[in-house]
This record gives structure tokens, C-alpha cells and sequence, in this order.
């Protein structure tokens, strides 16, 4: 069938519509640019789709999973780590569990809000302890840019003068929780550095956006806006300019290029009539998640790009990296029989331990932060409620004993969830499977991937740690330390959504796919803006820093563009 | 290609407010929005007939009432397992996640085979007596006959089912006075007695 060619030649086309497509999208459409922004998914209104407020018997299923929702049903996310009709593969012996979101705004809509900076040592690792390698940019470059994100997004925090750990601009804090106060008294005498915690949710009013209302249910979508989303925060100000055509529905197949090597536009199938449709563009940005732009370059072949689009280093889908992640529950009798009140409060814990050590003085290089679970306060029962409670009261049973002690033992189980810096390695990588495609025909990703001895040393750490705080608390873990040989519990490479790397920045074009304005190296109309260009991972969440960096290249694009210089 | 057009996308954000005017969130309105959220929902609830099972037999879900109820049985704070409609969410999940349907089927099977051999009649046909010996054989963790093992397993993923639709439906939500789920203006937050409770207090008070 024909290829559906629009007339209309855009000044940008950016795939994507999430942290680095919607940021991409405000600043270029408020630069004067006029944007087409695609999104692989169906469009989402917060203010009408979302579930808050939803209580679970609103629903025969209780919130419990769908195919489309694998965080419950009333989640904000439409996606998954298995989405029917696109596949994705594994090199034999290796597991990367790949989530994406397919729906305006992205994996935005649910993602956990916390807001941290990376610190001026995440930027020049290799300078610190000789492994992976030092990004092309310093602290100092994006410091700017992260000021300029808190401004314009929002974010609570407080002041702590850590090193590594920059503060923000912040707005205040939440209060803690009364048995987070419980976890900060055991942390403090540990020596474990336990602050309020870092999340894009407004505290007070801001920018003509309302304040949070503490119902806890930020992954459910904020009908106020009240905490960060791209289609909340970004998204709006880009369609209040006029210049912006969000086209949804829209799986990109390739970035089309032309005899002098420059890219003219995306080519994308049309999900809905699965017929194949041509924008055209002087300029494309790629924020389709980090492995998606990957795949979206490795696709691009042609004569004069025979490894894919801006590959001759081979390095596109190379230096993927997740975050580590395990978690360790523990059952404290302290907090049994708890006294009823409104524990809610924002989306999130209001308190978590930054990276507090020193791994000179460790067998591992990298270090993680702890992330105080929800276990510990009553929230809104959902499906799963308290399973297994023979966990809790040692024998299960039935009976009015049993009903007591689900009682006597909600809100008693703390949890800790540590999220820690992997080191990026050469048998981590997505590369295009040689023989799969998807329903639309497109040629699918094989993930290859190993944690080495840092990631597993660093898991041990973690599971020594968290028990140690449960046992400070007076309480027991609910499951035994998993072996070596299950690496202590460490969970499979994609499974925290902190994927980045494949489509790495660089001073040197052999090595790197982007140059440090996150421009591709062989191909000056090409950016990327999601969390591709990143050179390393950190201790911290990474959305903060995908957004500042977006900001960045999209300022850079804007400032080039007015110079005709691309 | 129907591409969603700039009009009809500025209507999807026309209520996202873009001014810079400070906006405070009363509980007033929060409440309101709310209320309409709910009344929706509840409205779409109201709407069903009488319960007749799509997943379950006549026998099986007789089976699971009892056994539900035996798990979660009414006591002076609330109401049995199948007073909060258990067994109508469990219907609904064998359909909602097909996964689980030869366990299910297969688990109440495997209770009615105890019940046959002990007492040659199904489980729902035996006496109160006679089904607590059963469930004492198969609901104590580390107490279980390795004879019963596969029984012990069915037990506990239907507590565990069954706890779910219990403690997620409006009466169990009530007795678990859980407090939230509502706007709450201002975040002050624990009570002084659920401090008190874990021995901790907030930084100058």
C-alpha cells in the first residue's frame, strides 16, 4: 500500500511523548517551532480517565492486574512489561524484562515522582574509580537546567548540604508518617542518613496548579495536577502555543533520511488503520524510551547508514543499564494493632535514605538509596491485600482468630527497596533480533544481560542492611536472604524502569553515538532526549535528570535553529 | 488517518488551569469532585440482577460460600465472607484471570475427595464438626500431613482470595477503619496518639 506523505514540513518531529518528548515539546514549540509530536499510544485525560479516589469494590476485580495495567487496574499507566503484538526477545540464557508505556505522557503517568538530581561525582565515575566512562558534560553544565526544572515542574525536599546529593529549589516537605518517624529513630542509630524524600508533588499551590490533597494516589493519575506528568505540565503549555500536532496511535517504523544524510522526517504505521504514514521534518528528536530510540536507529538502514542510523561506532544499544533493585520486608510488632487515622498523605514515602557511604571502603564501586515501602502505613486495600498471612501470625488458620489477626496486623510490615547504581557492561546490550518482528512488521529488540560481581556484591549489601534495620526496629524479615546463586534477590534487569544508556553521549564520535549536546555525531538534524544519551547510571531515580537534560538539547536546538546552523 | 487535531487536543487540556493566579484547593471542592467520581461508579454497580455464576457450578459455589465463610465468618465488628459478596468476586476472577481456574476447580475437588473418603458425602453436606476437621488439617502452616500438602495449598491461596474480596469490599474497609481515600486540605500529620503508640514524636513538639 502507498505511503500517506503529508505536504506540511515541520520545524521538528519528536517521537514521544513522555519526561523527554514532552519537555522537547514546550521548549521548541515556545522557541517558535512548529512541532509534531508522535505517541505509539492512545490519548489520556487525567481529569477524566483517572481512578483517584476509585475504591476498590468500584470494581468487580478489586484494582487487582489487567494485561494492560500490571500495576492494577486503577494505575495511571497503560503499558507493560508484555504488550500483545509486540514482542521482544532475549539472547538465550539472559533476562531483561523491557516495560513500556503506550499512551499520551508515557511511563509519566505512574511513575513513582521521585525527584533527585544526579550529583557532580554520577557525572565523571571513570575519573573516580576507572570504571565505564565520565560523561562529556560536569554537574556544572546541567546545575541550569535542574534549576530551572524545579522552577517550572515543582518539587518538595529540604535542605541537607550532602555530599553528592545537590539539594533543589524546593517547596516544603511533608510531615513524616508516624511510622516513618519509627524508621528514622533506627536509621539514626545506625548511621544511615534518612531525610525527607526528593518527589515532583506540590505542597502548596504553583504555577497555576493546584496542591496536592494527600489521597496517596499519585500512580493513579492526578485529576488537579498536582504532581508531575508530562501531559499535566508540559504538554499543555506546547498546545497553548498553537504550534504543536500531537499525532497519537503512532508507531514509529524509522527515521527517513536523505542523499546528504540528513534526517527528513519519521515514518510510522498508523495503529489504529495500520496503514504507514510520512512526517516530515528539518529536525527530529527521538524520546521514545531509551531502547525504543535504539531500535528506532537500528531500524533506519539504508545505503548510506548500512549498520543503522548513526552507528558507524556500533554503539547504539550498547551501555544499557537498569537500576539494581530488591526489597526486604519485615513484620514489626511495634506497629501491630496500630491506631486508626489517615496515614495517605502524599503519593510516595515523605522520608528515604540517600547513598550514605563511602565505597572506597567497600567491596563494591556503585551506590544505591533506599526507598521506604508503603507497607507501613494502612492505605486503601486493594486486591492482594495481606496475602499469605501465615507470614504474619506464623500458622495461617481460619476462623475468628484469623479475621483479628488481619486486624491486629495491617500496617505492621515495613519495607525496603533498594535502588542502586549498576555499572554499565559490555554483555548488556539490545541489538535488533535477527528473525522477529511485531504486528506492524517492524523488526523487534533482543536484549542481552548479565549483572557482574558489583551489582551482586552491592544486592548483598542491600539485604544485609534492610535486615539490619528491621532487626533495630525490633522486628523480623518475612522471607529468608535469597542465595548467591539467586543473586540475594536481586531482580531481573528491567524491572525498576530505570533503563538508559543505548544511545550514549560523547566527545568521541568512535565510542559514542551523541555528541555532549545529545546530537548525533554522523547526522547534525538528530537528537535524542530521552534517557539514551546518558553515559552512566547513579544511586537516584532518573527522570529528574532525563527532563534537565531534554531541556538542555531542546534549548540547544532552538539556539542552533535560530543561527540556521542545523 | 484521523490525527487528533490541535482544536479537539487544546479541548482535552482546556481545563488545566495555565494562569499564574495562586489556586487553593478548598475541601469543599475536593469533596465535590469526590462525590461525582463516586456517584458514577456506584450508579454503573446498581445496575446488576440477582447473582447467577459464570465460572462456578451450583456445587462449587455453594462450596465456596461455606468455605469462604468458615475463612472470614461474621463476628461482632462485621459481617461473614459472603455477607461482603466473596463469592461473587471470586466468580468474577476465574473469568478475569483464567490462569487460576484449574487450581480453583481442582482445590475444591480435592476437598470434597478428603470429605468423601472420611465421610462418604461431599464437603457442603458435612456438619460444622466435620468440616473444621478437615480445614484443621489443611489450614496450620507446618502442621499439614504431608498427605494433605496439595490441600494445604489450594487452602491457602483461597484465604488469601478470600481475603481479598473481604477486606477490598465496603465492609471490610469499614471495619478495618481505614480513614483515607479522602481530600485533605492541609497535611499536618500523625495524631498524637498514634505517636504515642510507636514511641516517637515530630522535631520540636
Amino acid at each position: 500500500m502507498q505511503i500517506i506523505r503529508e505536504p506540511k514540513v515541520y520545524d521538528v518531529c519528536i517521537v514521544g511523548s513522555g519526561a523527554g518528548g514532552g519537555m522537547a515539546a514546550k521548549v521548541l514549540t515556545e522557541a517558535g517551532a512548529e512541532v509534531a509530536l508522535l505517541e505509539a499510544g492512545t490519548m489520556w485525560d487525567t481529569e477524566k480517565d483517572s481512578m483517584m479516589f476509585a475504591w476498590p469494590y468500584d470494581s468487580p476485580r478489586r484494582g487487582a492486574a489487567t494485561p494492560e495495567k500490571p500495576f492494577g487496574e486503577f494505575d495511571g499507566c497503560i503499558g507493560g512489561w508484555d504488550i500483545d503484538g509486540e514482542p521482544y526477545t532475549n539472547a538465550p540464557g539472559t533476562t531483561f524484562d523491557w516495560f513500556r508505556a503506550r499512551m499520551l505522557g508515557g511511563r509519566t503517568n505512574h511513575w513513582g515522582r521521585i525527584s533527585l538530581r544526579f550529583g557532580p561525582d554520577d557525572f565523571k565515575r571513570r575519573s573516580i574509580d576507572g570504571l565505564g566512562d565520565d560523561w562529556p558534560i560536569t554537574y556544572d553544565d546541567l546545575k541550569p537546567y535542574y534549576d530551572k526544572l524545579d522552577q517550572l515542574v515543582g518539587i518538595f525536599g529540604s535542605m541537607e548540604n550532602l555530599p553528592n546529593e545537590p539539594d533543589g529549589i524546593f517547596l516544603p516537605p511533608p510531615k513524616p508518617r508516624c511510622y516513618e518517624l519509627l524508621v528514622k529513630q533506627a536509621c539514626d542509630r545506625l548511621a544511615i542518613t534518612c531525610i525527607p524524600s526528593r518527589l515532583s508533588i506540590l505542597t502548596r499551590p504553583f504555577n497555576g496548579r493546584h496542591a496536592c490533597h494527600y489521597c496517596g494516589q499519585c500512580g493513579r493519575g492526578c485529576q488537579v495536577h498536582a504532581n508531575f506528568s508530562s501531559p499535566s505540565v508540559l504538554l499543555p503549555p506546547a498546545l497553548g502555543t498553537g504550534r504543536l500536532r500531537i499525532i497519537s496511535n503512532a508507531m514509529a517504523r524509522e527515521v527517513t533520511t536523505n542523499e546528504n544524510g540528513l534526517a527528513t522526517g519519521i515514518s510510522y504505521v498508523n495503529t489504529q488503520d495500520k496503514r504507514e504514514y510520512h512526517v516530515r521534518a528539518r529536525i527530529v528528536v527521538l524520546a521514545a524510551s531509551a531502547c525504543e530510540s535504539a531500535r528506532l536507529l537500528l531500524n533506519s538502514k539504508s545505503s548510506r547508514f548500512p549498520n543503522g542510523l548513526a552507528n558507524a561506532s556500533d554503539t547504539v544499544g550498547r551501555y544499557l543499564t537498569d537500576s539494581t533493585g530488591l526489597t526486604v520486608r519485615g513484620y514489626v510488632p511495634k506497629m501491630a494493632n496500630g491506631v486508626p487515622h489517615n496515614e495517605d498523605g502524599v503519593g510516595g514515602m515523605h522520608l528515604y535514605m540517600p547513598w550514605w557511604l563511602d565505597n572506597k571502603k567497600l567491596d563494591f564501586p556503585r551506590g544505591y538509596h533506599i526507598e521506604l515501602g508503603a507497607g507501613g502505613r494502612r492505605g486503601v486495600p486493594s486486591f492482594g491485600f495481606m496475602g499469605n498471612i501465615e507470614r504474619y501470625n506464623g500458622v495461617g488458620g481460619y476462623g475468628k482468630t484469623l479475621k483479628n489477626d488481619y486486624r491486629k496486623f495491617w500496617g505492621s510490615v515495613v519495607s525496603f527497596s533498594g535502588r542502586g547504581e549498576m555499572v554499565a557492561n559490555d554483555d548488556s546490550y539490545c541489538e535488533i533480533d535477527p528473525s522477529v518482528v511485531d504486528k506492524y512488521g517492524i523488526p523487534v529488540l533482543r536484549f542481552h544481560w548479565k549483572w557482574s560481581d558489583y551489582e551482586i556484591k552491592q544486592a548483598k549489601h542491600m539485604q544485609d542492611t534492610f535486615r539490619e534495620i528491621i532487626q533495630e526496629l525490633g522486628g523480623a524479615p518475612l522471607e529468608a536472604m535469597p542465595a548467591r546463586d539467586q543473586h540475594y534477590g536481586l531482580l531481573n534487569g528491567g524491572r525498576i524502569i530505570h533503563e538508559v544508556g543505548a544511545t550514549r553521549m560523547g566527545d568521541d564520535p568512535k565510542t559514542s553515538v551523541l555528541n555532549k549536546n545529545c546530537q548525533a555525531h554522523e547526522v547534525k538534524n538528530l537528537f535524542v532526549a530521552d534517557g539514551g544519551p546518558f553515559v552512566s547510571n547513579a544511586d537516584k531515580n532518573v527522570t529528574w535528570t532525563i527532563l534537565a537534560l531534554a531541556m538542555r538539547t531542546s534549548e540547544y536546538i532552538a539556539q542552533e535553529r535560530s543561527r540556521l546552523s542545523i | 488517518m484521523k490525527p487528533i487535531s490541535r482544536r479537539k487536543a487544546l479541548q482535552l487540556f482546556s481545563s488545566v488551569p495555565v494562569t499564574a493566579a495562586a489556586i487553593v484547593w478548598t475541601s469543599s471542592e475536593t469533596e465535590a469532585a469526590q462525590v461525582q467520581a463516586q456517584a458514577a461508579r456506584r450508579q454503573a454497580a446498581e445496575r446488576g440482577s440477582p447473582f447467577k455464576p459464570k465460572f462456578f457450578t451450583t456445587h462449587e459455589y455453594a462450596t465456596v460460600t461455606v468455605l469462604a465463610d468458615l475463612i472470614i465468618p461474621r463476628d461482632e465488628r462485621s459481617g461473614s465472607a459472603s455477607d461482603a459478596g466473596v463469592p461473587e468476586f471470586m466468580d468474577f476472577m476465574m473469568i478475569d484471570q483464567p490462569v487460576r481456574q484449574t487450581g480453583m476447580r481442582g482445590g475444591l475437588a480435592f476437598i470434597d475427595h478428603i470429605c468423601d473418603a472420611r465421610f462418604d458425602k461431599p464437603f457442603i453436606e458435612c456438619t460444622d464438626d466435620e468440616r473444621k476437621q478437615v480445614l484443621d488439617d489443611l489450614a496450620y502452616t507446618g502442621k499439614v500431613d504431608s498427605a494433605f500438602a496439595h490441600g494445604a495449598a489450594f487452602f491457602s491461596s483461597f484465604r488469601d482470595l478470600t481475603a481479598s474480596g473481604f477486606w477490598t469490599s465496603k465492609m471490610g474497609i469499614e471495619d478495618l477503619q481505614y480513614l483515607g481515600n479522602r481530600p485533605v486540605a492541609e497535611w499536618k500529620g500523625c495524631p498524637s496518639e498514634a505517636l504515642e503508640h510507636l514511641g516517637v514524636k515530630y522535631e520540636g513538639e
